[in-house]
C-alpha cells in the first residue's frame, strides 16, 4: 500500500493532449474515483499510473519514489480490465497465482494466498474452472482476487463494472467498496457513471479534455461544483443553469426548485416557471419548463416529491410561482467558475 | 491490521529494463524477419537489376557495366515481342476465365443444398494441389494419342479419329490449353474470395437495401459487389501477379511450343538465364515483369486504401 | 401449375450446374486415380472405354514407383525442406507478425504492407541471382538450397497471416500479465503464444503446402535426382528419354497431392480469413 501521486502528467498522442497536466494525491488507502466522459483521458491516466503508457512529460510517484522509468511489472500496482483481462488458457487458481509466480515467490506461500485471496472473494470452489465457464461476477471476483493476492502498491480499476447487468452492478459495487475497505487499499478507480462515482468514492476528480476540473468528496463535488462543466456533469438531471443580469450564470440543483409555498422561511429567490411536460417517475417528478425572463439553452428541470406536490399545481402551460433557497444557489463567473461570494 | 504485507522489491538497473521499452522489443522481434527478406529477396532483387546491365554470362563471369544494351537486344528480338504478348494474353485470358467461373461457382455454393461442404471441398482442389502435378494430369488428359478429352468427343460422335485436335502441337489450342489449366487452378480461389466477401457483408445492410426496394440485380451490383470489391482486389492482385510470373505450367506442358507460341516472360527467362547460361539476358527479361507489377501492385494498394475510407 | 414446373426446372438448372463445377474441378483428379491403378494394356488402348477399369485394378505402378525409382527419397527430401523451412518459418514470422500486430503507429501498417508485397515478388524474378548466391554459399543442386530460399515466401506470408490473428487477440489479456509482473516479452511468450496455437498450426500446415507446391527454385537450383523434392522428381525424373509412364506419373502425383489437398480443406477457412483480415479490416 502506498500513495500516489502525479505531478503536472502530460501525455500527448500525435501532439494532441490526451492527458493535459493532471497534478493529483491519493493518500494511502483512499478510495479515489475518477469522473469523467469518455474520451476525457481519464482511461489514459490510468494507464500511466500502471505504466502501460508512458507519460510524454511530468511525474509519478507511488510511495514516495518516483516510478517514470520503472516499467509496469516493478511497480507492484495491480490493475482490474474493462473485460478483467482473465487469462482464457488457464484455470482460475493459475489466474490467481499467476503475480506471484512472475515474482518468483515459493511454491508453498502461493498455494496459501491463493487460499487466502479466494476464501476473501468466496471464489474457492471455482479454483479449477477456466474464465470461460463463469459468470460475469464470478469473473469480476476472479479478477479482484488476481488484483489483490500480489499485496499490490495500489489497486487500479478501469471501469470494471460496465459489463455486468444493471442488477449485478449494485451488489458489486457494494462488494468493491466493502472489501477496498477492509484492506485499506489505496484505490483508483476509473468510471463515467456519477453514479458509482458518488456512491464509492472517498473522493472524486471530475475530468475534462485531460484536465482535472475540481477534486473533492462527493458532497463537495455535488454541493459546490468548481465550474459550469462539473455542475453540468454530475447530477441527473444537471444542474440548471441560467444567464445572469450582469454577466455570469446561476445554478440550482432541481431538487431545490420547489413550488413557492414549499420554502416555509424567507431567503428564497422567486422565479416565475412556466411547465412544459412533466415525467412522473415514482419516487420524484420531474418537471421541464422555462424561466420567465432568462435565457437558457436546457429546458429548466425541476424535481419534485410527488407526495408533496398535487397534481392540479404543476399544470402545462402555465406559469407558476417557484423559489430556490438562497443558501442552494451558486453563482459563476463569465468564464464558469463558481464564484465563492455571492 | 491488514492482510496486505509490504510489497516485494525487486532489483532496478536500468538495463534489465531495456525489453521493456515497446519500440525496442517490437523492433528485435521483427528483425529476424526484416533481415533475412532483405538478404534473399531485396538483396537479388538489386543484383538482378544489375545483372541486366551488365554482360554477365555463366561462362563469363564478369562485371562489366553494358547500360541498356541488353533492354535494346531483346526489343529489337520479334521472339521476345511474342514472348510478351503471349505473356499478357494468358494472364488476362486465365483471369477472366477464372472470375467467370468463380462469379457462377460462389452463386451456386451460397445456396445452401445436401452435400454443399462436400462439393466445395472438391471444387477446392483444383487450387489446393501442387500446380505442377495438376499441370502434369492435364498434360496426360491432352494427350496426342490418348486424350480423353478427345476420346469422348469422338465417342459421342462430335468429332472423327481424323479430326481430333492435337492440342499441344497446334499454336492455338496449345495458348488455350495453358490458359484453360491456369484459370481451372485459380477459379476455386476466386470462389472463395467472392464467398468471403459476401459472408463479410453484414446482413443488416442486404436486409435494409431489401426492404428499401432494391431488388436481386441491384442489391448485388450496386450493394454487395462494391462492398466485397476490396477482397476481390486482393484476390486479383494474387492471380495477376502469380499467373503473369509463372513458369511451372508452360515449362511442364508446352515447353514454349510449339514455335514459340506459348513462351511467357518467366519461361523465357528461365531458357535463356539458366538454361542457355546467359545471365545478363536472362535478367533483363524477367524484368520486364516488374513494371507491370508495380503497376498492379499499386493500383490494387490505392484501391483498397480509398474503399476504407 | 406452372409454378411447380418452373421450380422444378430452376432445380435442375441448379444441380446441373454444380454437377458442371464439380467434374471440371475433380476430373483431373479422377483421372489421377483411375490412371493409377490401370494395368498398361488397359491403359494404352483406345478401344477401352477409359473412364473405368477394363481389366482389374493393379497397384503395379504404385509398387514400381517405391522399387525402381527414388520416389521414396523424394518423399524424404520434401519431409525434411518442410520441416527445416517450417522451423525457420515459426522462428521468424511468429515474432514479426507479432510485432506488426503490436505496433501503433502508421510506420507499423506501413511496414506489413511491405511485408506482404515482397511475398509477391516472383521466383521467375530472383532465380538467376538467387543461383549466384547459393553457388556462393556451396549449396548448388542440394535440397539445402531450397531451405534457404523457400523462407523468402513463406516468411511475408506467415507474417502477413500471423499478424491478422494476433489483431483479433484481445490486448487487454497481454496487458493484465504485463500489470501481473511480466515483462512485455513475457507477455508475449507466455500470453500472445500459447492463445494463438491455433493460428500457428494454420501457419504450420500452409509453410508445409508451400513447400510442396513449389516448383520454380527446386526447377532451378536442384538437377540431381537424389536432391529432388516431391514435386520436382515426380514431373520431371519419371519420363525416360521421350517416354512418359503415365501409371507411375500419375501414381505419384497422387500420393503427393492428397495430403496438401486434405490440409487445404481442413484450413482453407482460416487461411482466407487471414489474407484478407489484415487487408480488409
Amino acid at each position: 500500500m502506498a500513495a500516489v501521486l502525479t505531478r503536472d502528467i502530460v501525455k500527448k498522442f500525435n501532439e494532441v493532449a490526451a492527458v493535459d497536466g493532471i497534478s493529483l494525491r491519493v493518500p494511502d488507502g483512499e478510495f479515489m474515483v475518477l469522473l469523467g466522459p469518455s474520451g476525457c483521458g481519464k482511461t489514459t491516466f490510468l494507464r500511466i499510473i500502471c505504466g502501460l503508457e508512458q507519460q510524454t512529460s511530468g511525474d509519478l510517484l507511488i510511495g514516495g519514489n518516483i516510478v517514470n522509468e520503472i516499467p509496469p511489472r516493478a511497480r507492484g500496482v495491480a490493475m482490474m480490465f474493462q473485460s478483467y483481462g482473465l487469462y482464457p488458457h488457464y484455470t482460475v487458481r493459475n489466474n490467481i497465482a499467476f503475480p506471484l509466480r512472475t515474482q518468483r515467490v515459493p511454491r508453498e506461500e502461493i498455494a496459501k494466498k491463493v487460499e487466502w485471496a479466494s476464501q476473501l472473494l468466496g471464489i474457492d470452489h471455482l479454483l479449477d474452472r477456466r474464465p470461460r465457464q463463469l459468470s460475469g461476477g464470478e469473473r469480476q471476483r476472479v479478477a479482484l482476487a488476481r488484483a489483490l493476492v500480489r499485496e499490490p502498491t495500489a489497486l487500479l480499476l478501469d471501469e470494471p463494472l460496465s459489463n455486468l447487468d444493471a442488477k449485478l452492478r449494485t451488489s458489486a459495487r457494494q462488494e468493491i467498496r466493502n472489501f477496498q475497505q477492509r484492506v485499506g487499499l489505496t484505490t483508483i478507480y476509473v468510471t463515467h457513471d456519477q453514479v458509482e462515482a458518488m456512491g464509492m468514492g472517498d473522493r472524486i476528480a471530475v475530468i475534462d479534455h485531460g484536465r482535472v476540473r475540481q477534486v473533492g468528496t462527493p458532497p463537495e463535488i455535488y454541493e459546490n461544483p468548481a465550474d459550469l462543466f462539473v455542475a453540468t456533469f454530475v447530477g441527473a438531471p444537471p444542474m440548471n443553469i441560467v444567464s445572469r443580469n450582469g454577466g455570469g450564470y446561476l445554478g440550482f440543483r432541481p431538487e431545490n426548485f420547489l413550488p413557492r409555498d414549499m420554502i416555509e422561511d424567507g431567503g428564497a429567490t422567486e422565479f416565475s416557471f412556466r411547465v412544459d411536460r412533466s415525467e412522473y417517475l415514482g419516487s420524484e417528478r420531474i418537471v421541464y419548463g422555462v424561466m420567465e425572463g432568462f435565457d437558457s439553452k436546457q429546458p429548466i428541470t425541476a424535481k419534485l416529491p410527488p407526495a408533496h406536490v398535487a397534481e392540479d399545481s404543476i399544470r402545462p402551460g402555465e406559469w407558476h410561482p417557484f423559489a430556490v433557497k438562497n443558501s442552494a444557489l451558486r453563482h459563476f463567473d463569465t468564464s464558469g467558475n463558481r464564484t465563492t461570494s455571492h | 491490521m491488514s492482510a496486505i504485507a509490504e510489497p516485494v522489491v525487486k532489483p532496478t538497473s536500468r538495463f534489465h529494463f531495456i525489453f521493456d521499452r515497446r519500440a525496442v522489443l517490437e523492433t528485435v522481434l521483427i528483425a529476424p524477419a526484416i533481415i533475412y527478406v532483405l538478404l534473399l529477396v531485396g538483396l537479388p532483387l538489386l543484383l538482378a537489376i544489375y545483372y541486366s546491365l551488365s554482360a554477365y554470362t555463366i561462362y563469363d563471369p564478369t562485371w562489366k557495366f553494358v547500360g541498356l544494351a541488353n533492354f535494346k537486344q531483346i526489343l529489337q528480338n520479334p521472339t521476345f515481342l511474342d514472348t510478351l504478348r503471349n505473356t499478357f494474353v494468358f494472364t488476362f485470358g486465365s483471369q477472366l476465365l477464372g472470375l467467370v467461373l468463380g462469379k457462377f461457382g460462389a452463386f451456386l455454393l451460397l445456396q445452401p443444398f445436401p452435400g454443399r461442404k462436400i462439393v466445395r471441398a472438391l471444387i477446392i482442389l483444383p487450387f489446393a494441389v501442387p500446380v505442377a502435378l495438376a499441370t502434369i494430369a492435364w498434360q496426360w488428359m491432352f494427350d496426342s494419342l490418348y486424350s480423353v478429352i478427345n476420346w469422348t468427343m469422338i465417342a459421342a460422335g462430335i468429332l472423327t479419329r481424323e479430326e481430333a485436335p492435337n492440342w499441344l502441337g497446334n499454336p492455338y489450342l496449345a495458348m488455350l490449353c495453358i490458359i484453360i489449366i491456369n484459370a481451372w487452378r485459380f477459379f476455386p480461389f476466386a470462389i472463395v474470395i467472392f464467398l468471403a466477401g459476401i459472408t463479410a457483408v453484414p446482413q443488416d445492410v442486404i436486409d435494409a437495401a431489401t426492404v428499401d426496394g432494391a431488388g436481386f440485380w441491384r442489391r448485388n451490383y450496386q450493394i454487395i459487389l462494391p462492398m466485397i470489391l476490396p477482397i476481390m482486389a486482393i484476390g486479383l492482385i494474387f492471380g495477376i501477379v502469380f499467373t503473369f510470373t509463372d513458369l511451372s505450367i508452360v515449362f511442364l506442358l508446352t515447353m514454349g511450343g510449339p514455335g514459340g507460341a506459348t513462351s511467357v516472360l518467366g519461361f523465357a527467362g528461365f531458357q535463356t538465364g539458366i538454361v542457355s547460361g546467359d545471365v545478363a539476358h536472362g535478367a533483363a527479361i524477367s524484368l520486364f515483369m516488374l513494371p507491370v507489377l508495380l503497376v498492379v501492385v499499386i493500383f490494387m494498394l490505392r484501391f483498397i486504401r480509398r474503399r476504407e475510407i | 401449375m406452372p409454378r411447380p414446373a418452373a421450380r422444378a426446372l430452376r432445380e435442375t438448372g441448379f444441380y446441373f450446374g454444380v454437377a458442371f463445377f464439380v467434374i471440371l474441378a475433380a476430373f483431373p483428379f479422377y483421372w489421377m486415380v483411375i490412371t493409377a491403378f490401370k494395368q498398361n494394356s488397359d491403359l494404352y488402348d483406345v478401344t477401352n472405354i477409359p473412364f473405368w477399369f477394363n481389366e482389374p485394378p493393379t497397384l503395379e505402378h504404385i509398387k514400381y514407383l517405391f522399387e525402381e525409382t527414388l520416389f521414396a527419397r523424394w518423399l524424404l527430401n520434401s519431409l525434411i525442406i518442410g520441416l527445416c523451412v517450417t522451423a525457420i518459418t515459426l522462428v521468424t514470422a511468429v515474432p514479426a507478425g507479432y510485432s506488426l500486430a503490436r505496433m501503433t503507429s502508421r510506420k507499423g501498417e506501413a511496414l506489413g504492407i511491405t511485408i506482404f508485397l515482397t511475398y509477391l515478388v516472383p521466383p521467375t524474378l530472383l532465380f538467376l541471382p538467387l543461383s549466384r548466391i547459393i553457388a556462393e554459399l556451396g549449396l548448388q543442386n542440394s535440397m539445402w538450397a531450397l531451405v534457404l530460399v523457400y523462407p523468402t515466401f513463406t516468411i511475408p506470408f506467415c507474417s502477413w497471416l500471423l499478424m491478422g490473428f494476433f489483431k483479433a487477440l484481445p490486448i487487454e489479456i497481454e496487458e493484465a500479465a504485463i500489470v501481473d509482473g511480466c515483462s512485455l516479452f513475457g507477455a508475449f511468450i507466455k500470453m500472445a503464444i500459447p492463445l494463438s496455437i491455433p493460428a500457428i498450426l494454420t501457419v504450420v500446415i500452409f509453410t508445409f503446402t508451400l513447400t510442396l507446391q513449389e516448383f520454380v527454385y527446386a526447377l532451378t537450383f536442384v538437377s540431381s535426382s537424389d536432391q529432388k523434392p516431391i514435386t520436382l522428381g515426380v514431373t520431371t525424373d519419371l519420363i525416360r528419354g521421350d517416354v512418359f509412364f503415365w501409371g507411375e506419373i500419375m501414381a505419384g502425383a497422387l500420393i503427393a497431392a492428397i495430403p496438401v489437398a486434405i490440409a487445404y480443406n481442413l484450413f482453407l477457412d482460416r487461411f482466407i480469413a487471414g489474407i484478407t483480415g489484415g487487408a480488409v479490416k
